[in-house]
């Protein structure tokens, strides 16, 4: 197993900037070597045995919870989940009272999805030792879907080369030139992604009606595309997002219709793509809106990949965060 | 004796000029100023060395909370922080529940404020219930001394309302003081709009949703003579809107929050919302205007827009946290700090805490008695009721919320060394403060 990197923020992953080029690596490698572990006949290995992980789910999910709990399993961590729905917290209790109240039950690691922006980094601050992981917060940030992104491209890059991901370090990534199409505004999947790729090596292009891209896009390192479809001709990596409508973001565009017509991932669009190009969406996929069936169905279109490879990499995620010499400091 | 006292050493600031004297004070009114006074029998001896004397200050924004609102401040509580603070008058603010809409609750809020050691004014509101659908009984609440009409909170996003009531106010002779910020425009935002809140992911509260009002409440001004106070001025750009509604006769004035003097949304990045505010910390930019407007006189007045928050409702995400801060305890200090700490010139000092503001609450209007006989923000003089702030601005005191005087403890400076300390306060002609504690009656 790949040596464990100190990260800046101590252990927690609530952001993409809380890792460094090593960091990143570190989570991709691990990535690979749990997905081996996925392979075998007896899918579970010892490494978080008498570990707590607790999945706080504040906002509807099922693939990320799922995934993160079967990650938990998989690594032997017992995983205390909470049904938001059936729970203390629509009694009205805080957000602040229910990580206390979980954290006194002996937690080694929270794996946090919430509506509101920064509520992770709030609850990093709170914990005494548990480990934080963002499984998605608001707007903000969602590290995890960003590694998984970075994983499936890097497997099918290298794969179109003839070589293992495994050990092929960040070089797959080094001038290619990747293109995030959508609702980026209110994605943060893509405010995960701008940053990763861009760490890994690539160079990073937003494509996106005025309205669906960030009020600022200063010290961000990103160009923001004007001809989507020359854009299309050039890029290695396409990057759908989904129409985030219960964030209004059908409100910034006239219509889905006119969003579709203009930058949706259709299969004329996809026909622009240059040879070796792949196309990636963190799902779920709304056909006919941001993607086209046809697309999704194409097999540049990694979208199955990402999923399958989502409980490799949130177990590197959680054993980056718990088997680490950090992570034993604190026990 | 809290009314016969002498303070020694200090330099007293005149509305032109300082010089460095004895203020002596018997029976609560200003009875000598000069140097080495001799002083009669029983006279409480208070030093001020190296300290400025001035008029007590005035603080036209204040959220005392009071009804409804107890778990955070009462009118009792904020009156301490504000006496601590220098304050001897307070405008509250009528976001309170229910609202200051009617001759009823401001006759409560001022039955409350004659119980505290200083004077409390009322902000009445504009519109019932602060709803933004039709206009409060002003005339009724003018007769118990209202002065000053205001929504704060929100501003009156109707523009024919707004239009109607200031005609009305025009009529009255009342100031409306409105918090500029066009809802449609904040779109639930909860920080400075620009990159930063774009890279956290939290929604914006732009300097245009501002700009917007303040350019609109400028020519609703211009047009109807109403007498306008525009609140807790946030932008470079509102800055330069009232630069030029000023220069073409427009009847207004503006106030800045010392944490829009001081803070950035820089502070927003570790998404800890005791820097959330209404409207949001700005960019460094801002911070540096409002310095140079503030002590240039392009804006008029510091006000603290002092609102205290129960750790329920600050203890929260971001977006759902409550907007606002503490301000009455440390608003001196970073005034002073402001004005350009130990180059600060303290004739503008007491201007834009204590003399402005009180012309702005019309404090000094024959027909408004609030309990106390005091003339605030006058000056001080031989003959008048002794009115006073000594603040040691080579003082350098550590905030602690935990030790504020506010129920609430939701300030933005813990830990942080502050630039000055308020040291005595005289108000109604008596001590209330002395070096930094109240005295007791």
């Amino acid at each position: 197993m790949t040596m464990v990197h100190a990260s800046p923020s101590g252990g927690h992953l609530l952001s993409i900037a809380d890792l460094d080029r090593d960091g990143l690596l570190e989570h991709l490698e691990a990535a690979e070597a749990f997905g081996e572990v996925e392979r075998r006949s007896v899918r579970k290995v010892p490494t978080l045995k008498g570990k707590v992980v607790a999945s706080l789910f504040f906002e509807e999910s099922t693939r990320t919870r799922l995934s993160f709990e079967t990650a938990a399993k998989r690594l032997s961590a017992d995983v205390l989940s909470l049904a938001v729905a059936s729970s203390s917290v629509k009694k009205g209790e805080s957000l602040r009272d229910t990580v206390e109240t979980i954290e006194a039950m002996g937690i080694d690691a929270v794996v946090l999805r919430h509506r509101s922006a920064g509520a992770p980094a709030q609850v990093a601050r709170w914990v005494g030792r548990a480990r934080v992981i963002n499984a998605g917060d608001g707007a903000h940030e969602h590290p995890t879907q960003a590694l998984i992104d970075l994983v499936t491209v890097r497997q099918a890059l290298c794969e179109r080369e003839g070589r293992a991901a495994e050990g092929s370090g960040l070089a797959p990534f080094e001038g290619r030139e990747v293109l995030i199409i959508g609702d980026i505004r209110h994605s943060r999947v893509a405010r995960s992604q701008i940053l990763a790729y861009s760490l890994a090596g690539a160079s990073v292009r937003v494509a996106a009606p005025g309205t669906l891209l960030p009020s600022s896009l200063e010290g961000w390192p990103v160009e923001v595309v004007e001809d989507l479809d020359e854009a299309l001709a050039t890029c290695d990596v396409a990057s759908v997002l989904r129409m985030q409508e219960e964030r209004g973001s059908g409100s910034f565009v006239p219509s889905l219709h006119e969003f579709t017509a203009t930058y949706g991932m259709t299969a004329a669009r996809a026909s622009l793509l240059k040879e070796g190009a792949v196309i990636t969406h963190p799902g779920p996929m709304v056909r006919g809106v941001e993607i086209a069936s046809a697309v999704a169905d194409d097999p540049r279109c990694l979208v199955r990949r990402q999923v399958s490879n989502g409980v490799p990499v949130r177990m590197a995620a959680l054993f980056l965060a718990l088997a680490g010499p950090e992570g034993d400091a604190h026990d | 004796m809290t009314d016969q006292f002498v303070i020694r050493g200090g330099t007293v600031v005149h509305p032109t000029s300082i010089e460095v004297a004895d203020v002596l004070v018997l029976d609560g009114m200003i009875a000598e100023i000069g140097i080495d006074l001799k002083v009669p029998r029983g006279t409480l001896e208070i030093e001020a060395d190296g300290c400025l004397v001035g008029p007590g200050l005035v603080d036209l924004h204040a959220h005392l909370r009071e009804p409804g609102g107890e778990e955070a401040e009462t009118v009792s509580t904020g009156a301490a922080a504000a006496a601590l603070g220098g304050f001897c008058a307070v405008v509250a603010m009528p976001n309170t529940s229910p609202a200051i809409d009617c001759a009823a609750v401001v006759a409560q809020v001022l039955a409350l404020g004659r119980d505290t050691p200083i004077d409390v004014a009322v902000a009445g509101a504009i519109t019932v219930g602060r709803a933004g659908a039709s206009l409060a009984p002003m005339a009724e609440m003018a007769s118990l001394g209202v002065t000053m009409f205001t929504d704060d909170g929100t501003g009156v996003q109707d523009s024919g309302l707004m239009f109607r009531a200031m005609e009305y106010a025009a009529g009255l002779g009342v100031t409306l003081a409105e918090h500029c910020e066009d809802e449609s425009l904040a779109a639930g935002g909860c920080m400075n709009d620009g990159a930063l809140s774009a890279r956290l992911g939290l929604p914006g509260r732009s300097g245009l949703a501002e700009e917007v009002m303040v350019a609109r409440d400028l020519a609703l001004a211009e047009a109807t003579g109403c007498s306008l106070h525009i609140l807790h001025l946030s932008t470079a750009r509102s800055v330069a809107l009232m630069e030029d509604a000023r220069a073409r006769g427009v009847d207004v004035t503006a106030e800045v929050a010392p944490h829009h003097l001081h803070l950035t949304e820089e502070s927003c990045a570790s998404y800890d919302p005791i820097f959330k505010v209404h409207p949001p910390l700005r960019s460094s930019d801002d911070v540096a205007a409002l310095r140079v407007a503030l002590a240039g006189g392009v804006l008029d007045a510091v006000a603290t827009d002092h609102a205290p928050h129960p750790p329920e409702t600050k203890d929260r995400p971001f977006d759902e946290a409550s907007p606002g801060m503490l301000g009455l305890q440390q608003a001196a200090a970073l005034t002073l700090e402001a004005l350009g700490g130990d180059d600060a010139d303290p004739i503008r000092f007491f201007e834009v805490l204590s003399r402005t503001p009180a012309r702005i609450a019309k404090l000094r209007d024959e027909d408004l008695r609030l309990g106390g006989q005091s003339a605030q923000g006058g000056a001080v003089a031989v003959g008048e009721v002794a009115t006073l702030c000594v603040i040691d601005p080579a003082a350098r005191p550590v905030v602690k919320g935990a030790a504020l005087a506010s129920r609430a403890s939701n300030t933005p400076y813990e830990g942080r060394t502050m630039h000055g300390a308020v040291r005595h306060t005289v108000a109604r002609g008596h001590v209330v403060v002395l070096d930094g504690e109240l005295v007791t009656r």
